[in-house]
Formats: structure tokens, C-alpha cells, sequence
């Protein structure tokens, strides 16, 4: 107790709080007792290394603000051209070495594939896709279920809005909230072959199309035509552009059901399946349907996209770096028509409460289903 | 206004956390520092690492309310990127180490760049005592000495009936928070 009791005598002390009376006790005090005057001078070094604390995340802050707004004009990533010059001279001087190691490690390389390939055996089941996919005898029993219902409920009469008849259902999120695209996987974009729907957490749904499907990275962009979706507040959560930290807690918003699902973890590995660096290792659960879901960091930025998981093992989960976002968003705007799409972010998530990050999260991350 | 005078008014802009300032710098000399680091074996995701750094060392500079830089804004980015990025190479060993003779000292910048990797240490430690304290203190300790709140505030968001009853459980976290910060300190030197 006496601690509290000195800090608050310090911390008026510092902030001038005293009044002169209490000042002159309070310094004669520190004259008389080495032992406080000690205390006090420890004190302050502290306040001090706590307000540096402050300022210096404050700046960091800011920092990031003014990163995320340049990369969002384009002007950080651009590459200077002079850096080529130099990359031109050491090509000059080293070409004979690269050729001649060039050929050996071709020689080599191409040894061990034929090894590697008549010895190794074909592994089909390489990562399980955790697109939900509804098979025939499950929609028929869904459906009878449903005709129970109801006849149940049909004393209330509810007028309900006509379902579509969906053949599978991930998850997505929205990055641009003039335009509203929404970040989804490319291998849950290629499900739909006829109709693709987003449902947001009330269940209203809104028909949508990609505009952009990159296989390479598992990313598809998907655009909501619907004139009936109401336009919501720029996104809060900022795509991060350098990797997840290993050991990083994480939280994942997703549909693998009807509503929406909550789920943690942390990022375990730094890369994916067999070394992938496009994806990074969460352990964490996830079930059928939870593809595409935002994987959220503790401070509220988006880290990755969870793709899928280890079959055979639990609680391996591989989720697509953030950074690829950003690539794919690039590699789309290519096409005039995609030109438009601008990541609308107004970070929010930052310094919130958990449930709080989730309430305000929740918004934004659909159902996407389809036939 | 001369430059001298503009740069000073840049640097007080950074002191206090001002965007502007911040984007202005950016603007100004980060393709500068990229050419720097991707003319020397560096890719330019190590190029914004550098900026980042040497940003952080501009404003814990200002800051100090040591606004005298002895050369031009320019030359100063230039000599401690340079410093931070032969470091960065050093520690990585990616660097011969006759390379390092070849590119010339502009300005002596060792001690900022000292001064700076032990704040950044002090930030580190702290970072770490702030995580290891737990709930509701972190929560409460930032809104106080981070954001900056007034305690009437606080008491209203962590749901205290007055602020005397939140101004003492922040004295409380603050001692908590006091000993596991000294004990890694000590630990440290």
C-alpha cells in the first residue's frame, strides 16, 4: 500500500498538482529520507520510460496510418529505376559463373526429380479444401426437414424470403465499401456455376459475381450487384502487408453453419503445406464452409484468408498471407472494368475489446453460397 | 522561410505524432533511402523496413527536444539509413566486409543510431511487461499514459463508479507493471 501512496505523491508531484505547502513537505521529506528520495528518483525514470512508452507507440501509429494511405496510392511499392543499373553491372560481371552454375544445378536438379519421382510415392490428398460442399441425400433430407418446419410454423404464416437451392457455401469479406467487392477463395468463387449468392449475418441475401479469380493464390474477387444492399462504413480492419508473427493470437469470423461462427487460435508456422510461402500455419479449428473467412490479428489487422486445413491431422490450418490480397487486388485493377477497386479501410479494430473487435467485424464477413 | 527553419518545423511536426509531417518526409526522401538499400543487396521490403526505423529515430530525436541535426535533413536520412542498413547486413551476414569501405561516411550519425537501438530495447522491454501484466491493467495502463484519457473517462469505459476507485486500481497496475519491468531492466544491463 505504501507504494500506491508514493506514486500518487510522484505522480501529483510531476504534474503539478501539489500545493506549495504540500511541495515543500514533500521535497524536505526527500532531503531527510535517502531511502524515499531513492524511491522517488526510480519513480520518475519510470513515468519517463512509460510516457517514451506512449509517444513512441503513438508515432507507430501514425506511421502506419501514413504506410497504409501511400501504399494505397501506389507510391511506396513503386521500385526506383536506378536500382537496376547496379543489378545490370553485377549481371555483366557474373554471367559466366551464373551460366556455368545454372547448368550444373539444371544437371543436378533434373537428377533428383527423376530420383525423387520414381521413389516418391503420388500423394492425391495433398491439402482438404474447407469449401462446404452439400451433397444430394443431405439436401433431400434438409428438405424434408424444412416441409416439417414448416408445417409447424405454419400457423404463424411467416411470409419468408425464396431460398435458393445452394450446392455449397463458404465464407467472404468486404474490402471496398463504395464498389463492395468481397475477398473470397478462388476455389470457393469456382463452386458456383450457375448463381452466386452472398448472405450477410441477418441472412439477407444479394446475388453477386466475381469479377476476378486468381487460381494461382486462391483469391477471387467477387463484386454485389444488388441494388438492395445498403452501403456500410469503410471497412475497420487494415490488410497487413508484412507477414504474421509466429506465435501471434488470432480470430477467425466464418459460415461453416447457418450463423456466424467465432474461432481462435494462433499463427504456428510461417509458411504452409510443404514450405508454400503464399500461406502461413494457424492452429486453430476450422470446419467445412469456413473458407475464405478474415483471419484477424490481436491489433486488428487482417493477417490472411483461411484456405484450408491438413487432412488426417488436427488442428492444422493453412491460411493465405495477407500480403496476397494486395497483390491479387493489383493484378485485377489490370482489367478496366476491376479499375475501380479500392480498399476502403478506416481502421477501428485497434485497441478494442475483443467482443467489441467481433460486433464491429461481423458486418462485414459473409455467407457465400450459390448453385 | 530557409531550409534550415522549414526542416525544423518538420522535425516539431514529428514530435508531435503529426501525419503531415510524417507523409511530407516520406515523400521526400523515402526513394532516396530505397535506391540506397536496393542498390546494396536489399530487396524493398527491406527498403520500407529501413525507412521505418530511421522514422522512428527522426521523432525519438525531435522528441528529445534535440531539433539540431549539423547537416541538411537530407544528407542526416541518408547517413543513418545507411548506418541501420550496414547493421541490418552485418547482422544477417549478407555483407563482405570490404563493401563497407566503399561507401563513404556523410555524417556522423553513430550515437543517434546508438541512442536509438537502446530506446528501441527499452520499448521492447516494456512492450513485454505491458503484455505480461494481463487484464484489465494493460487495457487501463494504455488508455491512461497511451490515449492519454481523463481518468473521469476511464472510470466510465472500465465501468468504475468514480474515478478515484479507477485512479487507484491504475496505482495499483502501475506498481504490478513497475517490478516486472525493472526485473527484466536489471536482467538486461
Amino acid at each position: 500500500m505504501e507504494d500506491v501512496l508514493l506514486i500518487d505523491a510522484v505522480e501529483r508531484f510531476v504534474n503539478g498538482e501539489m500545493t506549495p505547502q504540500e511541495k515543500i513537505y514533500f521535497e524536505d521529506l526527500r532531503k531527510n529520507n535517502p531511502e524515499l528520495d531513492q524511491a522517488v528518483v526510480e519513480h520518475l525514470f519510470f513515468l519517463n520510460e512509460m510516457n517514451s512508452y506512449g509517444a513512441t507507440k503513438n508515432f507507430k501509429h501514425s506511421l502506419h496510418e501514413v504506410q497504409t494511405k501511400l501504399a494505397n496510392e501506389g507510391f511506396v511499392f513503386c521500385a526506383p529505376v536506378v536500382g537496376k543499373t547496379k543489378l545490370v553491372q553485377l549481371w555483366n560481371k557474373y554471367k559466366k559463373t551464373v551460366a556455368v552454375a545454372a547448368s550444373i544445378a539444371g544437371v543436378v536438379s533434373l537428377f533428383i526429380a527423376s530420383v525423387v519421382s520414381a521413389v516418391a510415392k503420388k500423394d492425391p490428398t495433398n491439402t482438404t479444401l474447407l469449401v462446404n460442399k452439400v451433397d444430394a441425400v443431405a439436401v433431400k433430407n434438409a428438405q424434408i426437414e424444412r416441409k416439417l418446419n414448416k408445417l409447424e410454423a405454419d400457423a404463424n404464416a411467416e411470409a419468408k424470403k425464396p431460398m435458393i437451392q445452394s450446392k455449397f457455401n463458404g465464407t467472404g469479406f468486404l474490402i471496398d465499401v463504395n464498389n463492395n467487392y468481397i475477398i473470397t477463395n478462388a476455389h470457393v468463387a469456382m463452386e458456383a456455376k450457375n448463381q452466386l449468392i452472398v448472405e450477410n449475418k441477418k441472412g439477407d441475401q444479394f446475388e453477386a459475381h466475381a469479377v476476378y479469380v486468381d487460381q494461382q493464390r486462391d483469391i477471387a474477387i467477387l463484386q454485389i450487384k444488388d441494388k438492395s444492399f445498403k452501403k456500410l462504413a469503410p471497412i475497420p480492419f487494415q490488410i497487413r502487408k508484412s507477414s504474421a508473427y509466429l506465435g501471434e493470437h488470432i480470430y477467425m469470423l466464418g459460415f461453416p453453419k447457418k450463423e456466424i461462427v467465432y474461432g481462435e487460435g494462433y499463427v504456428s508456422a510461417r509458411n504452409g503445406h510443404n514450405m508454400d510461402t503464399l500461406f502461413c500455419q494457424l492452429s486453430t479449428t476450422a470446419n467445412a464452409g469456413s473458407s475464405g473467412s478474415p483471419v484477424i490479428a490481436k491489433n486488428g489487422d487482417l493477417i490472411g484468408i483461411l484456405t484450408s486445413k491438413e487432412p488426417n491431422t488436427q488442428g492444422v490450418i493453412y491460411a493465405i498471407k495477407s500480403v496476397n490480397i494486395l497483390r491479387a487486388i493489383e493484378d485485377a485493377k489490370k482489367i478496366d472494368a476491376n479499375a475501380s477497386i479500392k480498399i476502403t479501410a478506416a481502421p477501428g479494430l485497434k485497441g478494442l475489446k475483443r467482443e467489441d473487435q467481433i460486433e464491429k467485424m461481423e458486418n462485414y464477413v459473409f455467407m457465400i453460397k450459390g448453385n | 522561410m530557409n531550409i534550415i527553419e522549414e526542416e525544423k518545423v518538420l522535425l516539431e511536426g514529428l514530435a508531435k505524432e503529426d501525419k503531415q509531417s510524417i507523409e511530407k518526409i516520406y515523400r521526400e526522401h523515402y526513394n532516396m533511402v530505397q535506391s540506397f538499400v536496393t542498390n546494396n543487396n536489399g530487396t524493398s521490403d527491406d527498403a520500407a523496413d529501413i525507412f521505418q526505423d530511421l522514422m522512428i529515430v527522426l521523432f525519438e530525436k525531435a522528441r528529445s527536444g534535440n531539433l539540431e541535426l549539423h547537416c541538411q535533413l537530407k544528407t542526416y536520412i541518408y547517413a543513418v539509413s545507411r548506418r541501420l542498413w550496414l547493421k541490418k547486413l552485418t547482422q544477417a551476414q549478407r555483407f563482405a566486409q570490404s563493401d563497407v569501405e566503399h561507401m563513404e561516411e556523410v555524417a556522423s550519425v553513430e550515437e543517434d543510431v546508438e541512442t536509438h537501438e537502446k530506446r528501441q530495447n527499452d520499448f521492447t522491454l516494456m512492450e513485454t511487461a505491458m503484455s505480461k501484466i494481463g487484464e484489465p491493467c494493460k487495457s487501463l495502463l494504455e488508455a491512461y499514459y497511451v490515449q492519454k484519457k481523463q481518468m473521469q473517462a476511464i472510470a466510465a469505459d472500465f465501468g468504475y463508479t468514480n474515478a478515484d476507485n479507477a485512479k487507484t486500481q491504475k496505482y495499483k497496475c502501475l506498481v504490478r507493471l513497475k517490478k516486472l519491468f525493472f526485473a527484466q531492466y536489471k536482467n538486461a544491463e
